[in-house]
């Protein structure tokens, strides 16, 4: 049993961090920190509008891909993978 | 080919390959589709998802919003994409594991108490409807505009449309002509996004175009917010949704109710494995993106040539009402858009100012069908916007109806209420409660609380608020009783419903909102739309605290829990 709770310790401390970059770019760099962010600019965007329509849309597309992929790792290491 | 021959050609000939799909896959199918109970490739559900999930709210209607919030409508861009993390992480896997068919049922195993059941079906009808009454308001825009008739008219017409699909559609239960739907929206969304593009700044990438400068060498976004501040708007790219608190609220409202809506989370059943659950989050909330990184460019480019179109930088040489483009007088026929000349000069003057502006009434909704014709693309690219708009919008609100009649006829009449019902009676209840459904929502169509997104957004709350803490903590605690979860979905659900009704009118019917003449927002400036994270907290605190108050949990459901938290045990 505790090979299974140390899996599921692994699998909490992935999406504590995931979870920690999907909050600083959306919450943090779109919305609360906005206007500090807003006075640096790349092209015609302000970084901080970049993040809230555009920026944070691709992180979290990467993020659940790379979630995926570690906790195929994470699976396998812990040898409770599907066959 | 005239405009609204080229539209009925398009619709038909995409209702067509839709219908084509559904009977092709259907013959094909049936032993696959009892044995393999899953077994779809996580791309191809990923591209389903994503149809499924976009709505008229996302196709007619963001954009649109998004074009007179300004940056306020990121709330839309990032809570509508940022709850897939959400689920890909704390939900898809675990309930795949476990192995149900519908959310209530999980509830019910979970929970150990068809009560459990019974308020979960509640809250999931609750959201639904909402979220159909949404759509409604979107299918009604489209209509009016492409039958050149009233509003009302269109709406009527949308509901036999739509409860005649679902009946169909409920037949058919096929993949295949979602991924055939998503194709045809992501094209009819694009196209006229990447001409546009082109055309004001040389860069075909909507998402580049949105960043870049146009033909005099500013950048597309400062020209757009030096026009409408010098009508005496607020700044397109810096202007809040009313509080960066009531942004933060929003956002997280939107977040945790597509996490929390059952006709999403009911997708990841179908797959087959727990890690193909993981991935195929990913691989919607990639086919999702594409539509949503391209909405903000649509948005700020359909606002820039509407004003431009309108105001000249002097205010004597504006658009005379005389010359109006054909577009202005097809959306004044719907009666969606009105003009009242106040000043009797025969010009339009579209300005900030209430109390000058003649543009009485721009309904957001119609932006996105109108942006092409208002940037006078040609006929066929307006034609397929409009095909893809009705996919959007009827496959939705087609899903929708069906969890919705599955959740009475299985999850209620047979689940709880009458477990010997014959199979026959069971169609028939679910096919009354689809009419009734249908009915409900039309009728609140004709006074819809607020445009399409924002009325889908009430449903995210509404969501938010009951069902997702419930199955969160049903994965990430042990030790949650039945108890709790009740009590935690009842005052999450109960509080957002106060909170709504309080500003809309109970059942949104105006002038019974009660409690006196409070403030509007009155909690923290937080709008209505928004409430639903603050009910979704109530719900984990009153589920926290009524768990230690009462029984704990069985032991066989604590080993329940531990069980679907591993992928296989080896």
């Amino acid at each position: 049993m505790s090979n299974n709770n140390n899996y599921w310790k692994a699998n909490i401390a992935l999406i504590v961090k995931c979870l920690s970059i999907w909050f600083i770019v959306s919450y943090l760099f779109g919305i609360v920190f906005v206007d500090v962010l807003n006075t640096i600019r790349i092209g015609g965007y302000k970084l901080g509008f970049w993040f809230a329509q555009q920026g944070s849309i691709y992180t979290f597309v990467i993020l659940i891909f790379y979630y995926a992929k570690s906790m195929g790792k994470i699976d396998k290491e812990f040898n409770v993978h599907e066959k | 080919m005239d405009l609204q021959a080229l539209t009925f050609l398009f619709v038909g000939v995409t209702f067509a390959i839709y219908i084509g799909i559904a009977f092709w896959a259907r013959a094909g199918s049936t032993h696959e589709f009892y044995v393999a109970g899953g077994g779809i490739h996580p791309i191809a559900n990923g591209m389903a998802t994503a149809a499924d999930w976009m709505s008229a709210a996302s196709f007619i209607s963001m954009a649109g919003l998004i074009a007179f919030y300004g940056y306020g409508g990121s709330v839309f861009l990032m809570g509508w994409t940022g709850g897939y993390v959400l689920l890909a992480m704390l939900l898809a896997p675990y309930l795949r594991k476990h192995g149900s068919f519908t959310v209530p049922e999980f509830i019910s195993d979970r929970y150990y108490s068809k009560t459990a059941r019974v308020v979960a079906v509640i809250c999931l009808i609750i959201a639904s409807v909402t979220y159909v009454i949404g759509q409604m308001k979107g299918i009604g825009v489209a209509f009016s505009r492409f039958l050149e008739v009233p509003y009302e008219v269109g709406l009527v017409t949308g509901m036999f449309i739509v409860a005649f699909y679902a009946v169909m559609g409920g037949m058919k239960g096929i993949t295949y002509t979602q991924i055939a739907q998503y194709v045809i929206m992501i094209f009819a969304y694009t196209i006229p996004a990447v001409f546009i593009s082109l055309h004001l700044t040389g860069n075909p990438i909507p998402q580049l175009g949105l960043g870049s400068t146009m033909a005099d060498g500013t950048y597309l976004l400062d020209k757009l917010d030096q026009v409408v501040t010098q009508l005496g708007f607020a700044e397109y790219t810096t202007q809040a949704r009313l509080s960066t608190t009531n942004m933060f609220v929003y956002t997280m409202s939107l977040m945790i109710g597509t996490a929390g809506l059952p006709h999403v989370i009911m997708r990841f059943f179908t797959v087959s494995s727990v890690k193909a659950a993981r991935e195929s989050a990913g691989w919607a909330l990639l086919f999702i993106a594409i539509l949503y990184t391209t909405a903000p460019a649509v948005a700020a480019m359909a606002r820039l040539n509407l004003m431009q179109t309108v105001d000249q930088p002097n205010a004597e040489q504006n658009l005379a009402y005389a010359d109006r483009p054909s577009w202005f007088k097809n959306w004044e026929t719907t009666g969606l858009l009105k003009f009242e000349d106040k000043n009797n000069d025969g010009l339009i003057s579209y300005t900030g100012d209430k109390a000058t502006n003649e543009m009485v009434k721009v309904d957001r909704d119609i932006m996105v069908l109108a942006n092409p014709e208002i940037a006078g693309l040609p006929n066929w690219v307006i034609a397929i916007v409009a095909a893809g708009g009705l996919a959007a919008a009827l496959s939705t609100a087609a899903g929708l109806l069906l969890a919705i009649a599955s959740s009475i006829s299985h999850d209620l009449l047979k689940g709880v209420w009458k477990p010997n019902i014959s199979e026959k009676e069971e169609l028939n209840y679910s096919r009354i409660s689809m009419i009734g459904a249908v009915l409900i929502a039309g009728y609140y169509g004709f006074n819809p609380p607020d445009f399409a997104a924002g009325t889908v957004a009430l449903a995210f709350g509404l969501a938010a608020s009951s069902i997702f803490p419930a199955l969160m903590m049903g994965i990430f605690s042990k030790k949650m009783n039945k108890e709790g979860a009740i009590a935690g979905m009842l005052s999450g659900i109960g509080v957002t419903l106060l909170y709504v009704f309080q500003h809309k009118g109970i059942m949104f019917v105006e002038s019974t909102s009660f409690l006196g003449d409070m403030d509007p927002n009155w909690f923290l400036g937080i709008e209505p739309n928004a409430f639903g994270a603050i009910g979704a907290l109530v719900n984990f605190a009153v589920a926290f605290i009524v768990m230690s108050r009462t029984a704990k949990v069985p032991t066989e459901v604590e080993q329940m829990v531990e069980n679907i938290r591993v992928p296989a045990s080896n």
